[in-house]
C-alpha cells in the first residue's frame, strides 16, 4: 500500500510542480509589467470562492473536459484529432436545426438532439479516420481541412441564408439571429434545483448547465471503456506499439476508424452546454473549446481523472481573470500566459517524472533479479541438447 | 584519438604497411560476447571479405572499425599507426569510409547536394560553393571510374546508383579504406557486376575494400582474401586461391555440429500446420516466399534453417496473418486460414513468438499483466466477455511468472524494466500458457543469456512432449539442431532442402544455406547424396 500511496504522489507531483512553475513565472510577467502578483492572485481566488463564479467556472470546465475526452481518446491511439473544434460547432449547428423541427416530449426530446449531435461529430470524424486508413492521409492534415471547410464554409453559408430570413431584436443586437429556436421540451434544465438546497440561491441568474452530468457519465464510460473492456485494450495496445497490437490480433485499420469516431462523437457533445443555455445556434456561439480541449487533454494525460483537473484549472483561469478586469489589479491577459506556461511546465514535468519513475522501476527489477539469486534453477548448458529433460 | 610513435603520423599510407591490423579485439553486451579476441589482417589495395552467419559478429567489428563502438579489448592498427577512436570522425580523418547497408541519402536533393552534404565547400559569406563540389566530385568519379549525374535528384536513381552515390560520398571525403556492408543484399545480379567492376577500379586506383557478405559465390569472385567469423571469433583468413564455396561454407557453420538429443520421437500423424505453395510478393520483384510447401505435426518440431532475409520473416508472417500471401494457402487442423484475420488466427490456437521482441512481442511501457494478455486478450482468462477481466489477468500472469521463471519485483512494473531473457521468458510463458495448436517461434533466444536461453529450450521441449506443433526459425545451428526433429533450409524464398538432424553434417548444412549446393554444379551431386 506504501507502494501505491508513492505512485499517485508521484502522478499528482508533475501537474502541481507544472502548475507551481507557472504562477512563479506569471508572478515574474506581472512585476515586470508592474502590477502586483500577490493582488492579482488574490483577486482572482477570492473571486473564484463565490457561488456564482463557482457555478461559471463548472459551466466553463463542462464543455472543455468533454473537448479534453474527445482529444484524448484519439491521443490514446496516437491520432491527432485537432478536428475538435469544427466537429462540435457543425455538430451543435446541425442538431440545433433538428431540434428545432421537432416535437417530442422532454426526455426524448434531448435524447434525439444529442444523438444527432453525436453522430454528425462521429461521421465528420470518421471521414479523417477512412482517408487514413484507405488513403494514407495523415489526419492531422485532413482534420485541419475538414475544420476549414466545416467552420468557414458551411456554417458561413448557412448563416447567410438565416441572417437574410432573420431577425434584429429591438436593441439591435443579432443574438436572434441563428437557428429557430429549439423548443423548451428539447432543453436539457439546468441543476439549480438540484444544489440549491445544499449551496443555497445561486440568484443573478446563473445556471448550473445540465449537461454537466452528461459529462460526468461520458467520463466515467471513457473510464471504463479505456481501462475495463477489450476495445480499450486494444486501444491503449496499438497506442503504445502498433506492431505489437498488430501481431496480437488488433486490426490497425479498424481502430484508427473507430477511434477517430468515437472521438468525433464525444467532439459533437462539446457544443451542447452551450446549445442548451440558448437555445439556438447563433453567431455569438462558443468557439474555441476545441483547441482547449486538446490543451486539456495534454495536461491531464489523457487519463479521465487527470482531464477533469486540467478542465477545472482552464475554467477556473478563464472565468476568474474576468475580475481583474475590474479590480484593475492585473491585465486580464495574464491567465493566457499562465495557461500557456503550465502546458510547457507540464510536458516537462511529466518527462522528468516519466525518467525518474523507470529508473525506480529498473532499480527495483534489479534487485529482485539479485535476491533470488544469479544461478538459474535450470541444469542448464549451453546447448539444448544438454539441458534436455 | 592516440597515435602511436612507431610511424609517421601524418596519415598518410606508408608503403609495406598493412591498410588494417587488428589483433585481440574483444566486445561483449550484456549476456553476449559480440567479438572474442578478433585478430586480422588487411593488406593496402587488396578487397577483402568479412564471411559469417547472422550474428557472428561481422557487423560489430565493423561498427568498431568505424569508430562508431569502442572495443572492450584489443588493438587496432590502420596503416601502422595505433589508433583508438571515440567517433567516426576520427575514422574519417584517417580515411576510413563506410557505406552501409541502408543507404542514408536525401531523396529530395541532387546527387551533388548528398555528396557534400556535411562537408560543404564554402566561399565567401558562407555559400556553399557548388561549382568546387561539383568539379571535385567529377574529379572524384572519373578518377575511379564511378559514373553519376551529379545533378540528378537522389529519388529518381535505382538501387545501385544509390549505392554509388554513397561510395562516391565516402570517396569525396578522402576515403582510402572502404568499408561496405552487404552491399550485394539490395541488388539484382546485374547491379551487383556493375559493383564489382567498381570496386576492381577503385582497387586499381590503390583503395582498400573491406566488405561483409554471407553469399559465397560472389565472395570467390571479387575477393582476394577471405576472413571467416564464428561466434565472434575468427576461425580464418585464407587467400581466394584453391578455395571453394564449400570450405567456406564448412568454416562458417563449424567442424562439429551438436548432436540431437536421443529422445523418443514425440511427432505423430497428425498434421497442425499445412503451408502449400505459398507465395508471398512477386508481382514484378522476386518473391519474398518462393511457393513454400510444408507440414508440421503435432508433437513435432520443424526447424528452419537459412540465412537471414530469405524468407523465413515473411513466411512467418504469412502463417500469424500479418501479411497476405499472393499465391498458395494456410491451413491449421485441416481448416483453410489463408483469408482469415490475425485475430481469428490467434484464437484458433496459433501462438507467435516474434522475432524481435521489443517491436512485435511486448508493450514496453505496459505494466506485465497487461503484456501477458496481448495476443489472448479475447479469451478467458484475459476477458470476460466484452470486458477485460483485471482479476483473472493478473491471477494468470503470476502462474505464468511462477512456472517460466519471469524474475521481477511484481507484475506492475513496465515489460521495459525486466532483463531480455525475462521479457522472453514472460512472452513465451504467455503464448504456451494459451493452449495452443501451433507456435511459431521466431529465433526465441536470440540476445538472451544461456541461462533464460536453457530454460526457453525446456520449455519448448516440455510443449513438444505435450502435443504442440512448433515451427522454429533460428538462426544459432545448435539451437536448430538440437530441438528440430526436421530441418527445411531456405534460401532466396524457396525450400532448397529437408534435412533430418541426426545426420546432418555441417557441409552440406552450409551449402545448402549459403546457395552454394546450387550454384555450383560440380558438387551438388556429393551434397545432395548426404540426406
Amino acid at each position: 500500500m506504501n507502494n501505491l500511496l508513492r505512485r499517485v504522489l508521484l502522478s499528482a507531483s508533475a501537474p502541481v510542480i507544472a502548475l507551481l512553475f507557472a504562477v512563479l513565472v506569471s508572478s515574474v510577467v506581472l512585476l515586470a509589467s508592474g502590477s502586483n502578483p500577490i493582488a492579482a492572485y488574490g483577486d482572482m481566488v477570492t473571486h473564484a470562492l463565490k457561488l456564482g463564479t463557482i457555478v461559471d467556472i463548472l459551466n466553463r470546465a463542462t464543455p472543455l473536459y468533454l473537448s479534453g475526452v474527445a482529444a484524448a481518446i484519439g491521443f490514446r491511439m496516437n491520432l491527432f484529432n485537432i478536428g475538435v473544434e469544427g466537429q462540435y460547432r457543425f455538430a451543435a449547428i446541425v442538431s440545433a436545426y433538428v431540434g428545432a423541427q421537432l416535437a417530442l416530449p422532454g426526455v426524448l426530446h434531448v435524447a434525439v438532439i444529442l444523438l444527432v449531435a453525436m453522430f454528425v461529430g462521429g461521421a465528420t470524424a470518421g471521414v479523417a479516420g477512412v482517408l487514413k486508413v484507405t488513403r494514407g492521409i495523415n489526419e492531422v492534415i485532413s482534420t485541419i481541412m475538414i475544420n476549414a471547410i466545416l467552420i468557414s464554409g458551411v456554417i458561413a453559408a448557412l448563416s447567410k441564408r438565416w441572417q437574410a430570413g432573420g431577425s434584429v431584436d429591438a436593441t439591435g443586437s443579432n443574438a436572434g439571429v441563428g437557428t429557430d429556436p429549439i423548443p423548451e421540451s428539447g432543453l436539457i434544465p439546468n441543476l439549480n434545483g438540484l444544489i440549491e438546497p445544499i449551496t443555497g440561491e445561486i440568484g443573478r441568474g446563473k445556471e448550473l448547465t445540465g449537461m454537466f452530468l452528461v459529462a460526468v457519465a461520458v467520463g466515467v464510460a471513457y473510464h471504463i471503456i479505456l481501462n475495463r473492456t477489450r476495445f480499450g485494450y486494444d486501444l491503449r495496445a496499438s497506442g503504445v506499439n502498433p506492431f505489437a497490437a498488430t501481431a496480437g490480433g488488433v486490426s490497425a485499420n479498424r481502430m484508427i476508424v473507430t477511434a477517430m469516431v468515437l472521438s468525433g462523437m464525444v467532439a459533437g457533445l462539446v457544443g451542447m452546454p452551450s446549445l442548451m443555455a440558448l437555445g439556438r445556434f447563433n453567431p455569438n456561439f462558443v468557439s474555441l473549446l476545441g483547441f482547449g480541449g486538446i490543451a486539456v487533454a495534454l495536461l491531464g494525460r489523457n487519463n479521465p481523472g487527470g482531464i477533469v483537473f486540467g478542465s477545472l484549472i482552464f475554467a477556473f483561469l478563464d472565468v476568474s481573470s474576468g475580475i481583474l478586469q475590474i479590480s484593475g489589479s492585473a491585465s486580464r491577459e495574464i491567465k493566457d500566459i499562465i495557461q500557456g506556461i503550465i502546458l510547457l511546465a507540464a510536458v516537462v514535468a511529466y518527462e522528468v517524472v516519466r525518467r525518474y519513475r523507470e529508473r525506480e522501476e529498473a532499480r527495483l527489477a534489479a534487485e529482485a533479479l539479485a535476491e533470488s539469486g544469479s544461478s538459474p534453477p535450470f541444469e542448464s548448458g549451453s546447448t539444448p541438447s544438454v539441458a534436455g529433460a | 584519438m592516440t597515435q602511436g610513435n612507431d610511424s609517421p603520423a601524418d596519415g598518410s599510407p606508408t608503403i609495406n604497411q598493412p591498410a588494417i591490423e587488428l589483433s585481440g579485439i574483444t566486445k561483449t553486451f550484456p549476456g553476449v560476447v559480440a567479438n572474442d579476441d578478433v585478430s586480422m589482417t588487411v593488406a593496402q589495395g587488396e578487397i577483402h571479405a568479412i564471411c559469417g552467419e547472422n550474428g557472428a559478429g561481422k557487423s560489430t567489428l565493423m561498427k568498431i572499425l568505424y569508430g562508431m563502438q569502442s572495443a572492450d579489448e584489443g588493438t587496432m592498427r590502420v596503416f601502422g599507426d595505433r589508433v583508438d577512436f571515440k567517433s567516426p570522425t576520427d575514422a574519417i580523418d584517417l580515411g576510413i569510409g563506410m557505406v552501409h547497408q541502408h543507404f542514408m541519402l536525401a531523396d529530395q536533393l541532387t546527387v551533388l547536394e548528398n555528396v557534400v552534404l556535411g562537408a560543404e565547400p564554402t566561399k565567401s559569406g558562407g555559400r556553399i560553393d557548388f561549382e568546387a563540389a561539383k568539379a571535385h566530385l567529377q574529379e572524384v568519379s572519373e578518377s575511379y571510374g564511378l559514373d553519376v549525374d551529379p545533378d540528378d535528384l537522389v529519388e529518381t536513381l535505382g538501387v545501385g546508383e544509390r549505392q554509388r552515390v554513397e561510395i562516391i560520398k565516402v570517396l569525396y571525403r578522402g576515403a582510402k579504406i572502404l568499408i561496405l556492408d552487404e552491399p550485394t543484399a539490395v541488388l539484382v545480379p546485374q547491379e551487383v557486376e556493375e559493383l564489382f567492376r567498381n570496386m576492381r577500379e577503385l582497387k586499381a586506383d590503390g583503395a582498400t575494400i573491406l566488405f561483409i557478405d554471407h553469399k559465397l559465390e560472389e565472395v570467390l569472385e571479387i575477393a582476394d582474401s577471405i576472413t571467416v567469423l564464428r561466434h565472434g571469433k575468427t576461425v580464418a583468413t585464407l587467400p581466394n586461391e584453391g578455395v571453394t564455396a564449400s570450405d567456406l561454407a564448412e568454416l562458417m557453420v563449424g567442424s562439429e555440429l551438436p548432436s540431437p538429443e536421443i529422445t523418443e520421437s514425440t511427432v505423430t500423424d497428425t498434421v497442425t500446420l499445412e503451408v502449400r505453395n505459398l507465395t508471398v510478393g512477386g508481382g514484378g520483384d522476386r518473391p519474398a516466399v518462393d511457393d513454400v510447401s510444408l507440414k508440421v505435426h503435432a508433437g513435432e518440431i520443424v526447424g528452419i534453417a537459412g540465412v537471414e532475409g530469405n524468407g523465413q520473416s515473411e513466411l512467418v508472417n504469412a502463417i500469424v496473418g500479418t501479411v497476405s500471401p499472393s499465391e498458395g494457402s494456410v491451413f491449421l487442423s485441416g481448416e483453410d486460414i489463408t483469408r482469415r484475420n490475425v485475430r481469428t488466427r490467434r484464437e484458433s490456437g496459433i501462438a507467435y513468438v516474434p522475432e524481435d521482441r521489443h517491436h512485435e512481442g511486448l508493450l514496453l511501457s505496459a505494466p506485465l499483466w497487461e503484456n501477458a494478455a496481448l495476443g489472448h486478450q479475447t479469451k478467458p482468462p484475459y476477458a470476460r466477455g466484452f470486458f477485460i477481466d483485471r482479476a483473472g489477468a493478473r491471477e494468470h500472469t503470476e502462474t505464468i511468472r511462477a512456472g517460466f521463471d519471469v524474475r521481477t519485483p511484481n507484475i506492475d512494473v513496465s515489460a521495459q524494466t525486466l532483463s531480455g531473457g525475462n521479457q522472453q521468458k514472460l512472452i513465451l510463458g504467455r503464448e504456451l500458457t494459451s493452449n495452443p495448436k501451433l507456435l511459431v517461434a521466431a529465433h526465441p533466444t536470440r540476445g538472451i543469456d544461456i541461462g533464460a536461453q536453457a530454460a526457453v529450450w525446456d520449455e519448448m521441449r516440455q510443449a513438444r512432449k505435450d502435443g504442440l506443433a512448433t515451427l522454429l526459425i533460428s538462426a544459432d545451428l545448435d539451437e536448430l539442431i538440437g530441438l528440430s526433429d526436421t530441418i527445411v533450409v531456405m534460401f532466396r524464398g524457396g525450400v532448397v532442402a529437408t534435412l533430418d538432424p541426426s545426420d546432418v553434417t555441417p557441409r552440406t548444412l552450409g551449402a545448402y544455406m549459403t546457395g552454394a549446393a546450387i550454384e555450383s554444379d560440380d558438387r551438388t551431386d556429393d551434397l545432395k547424396g548426404t540426406p
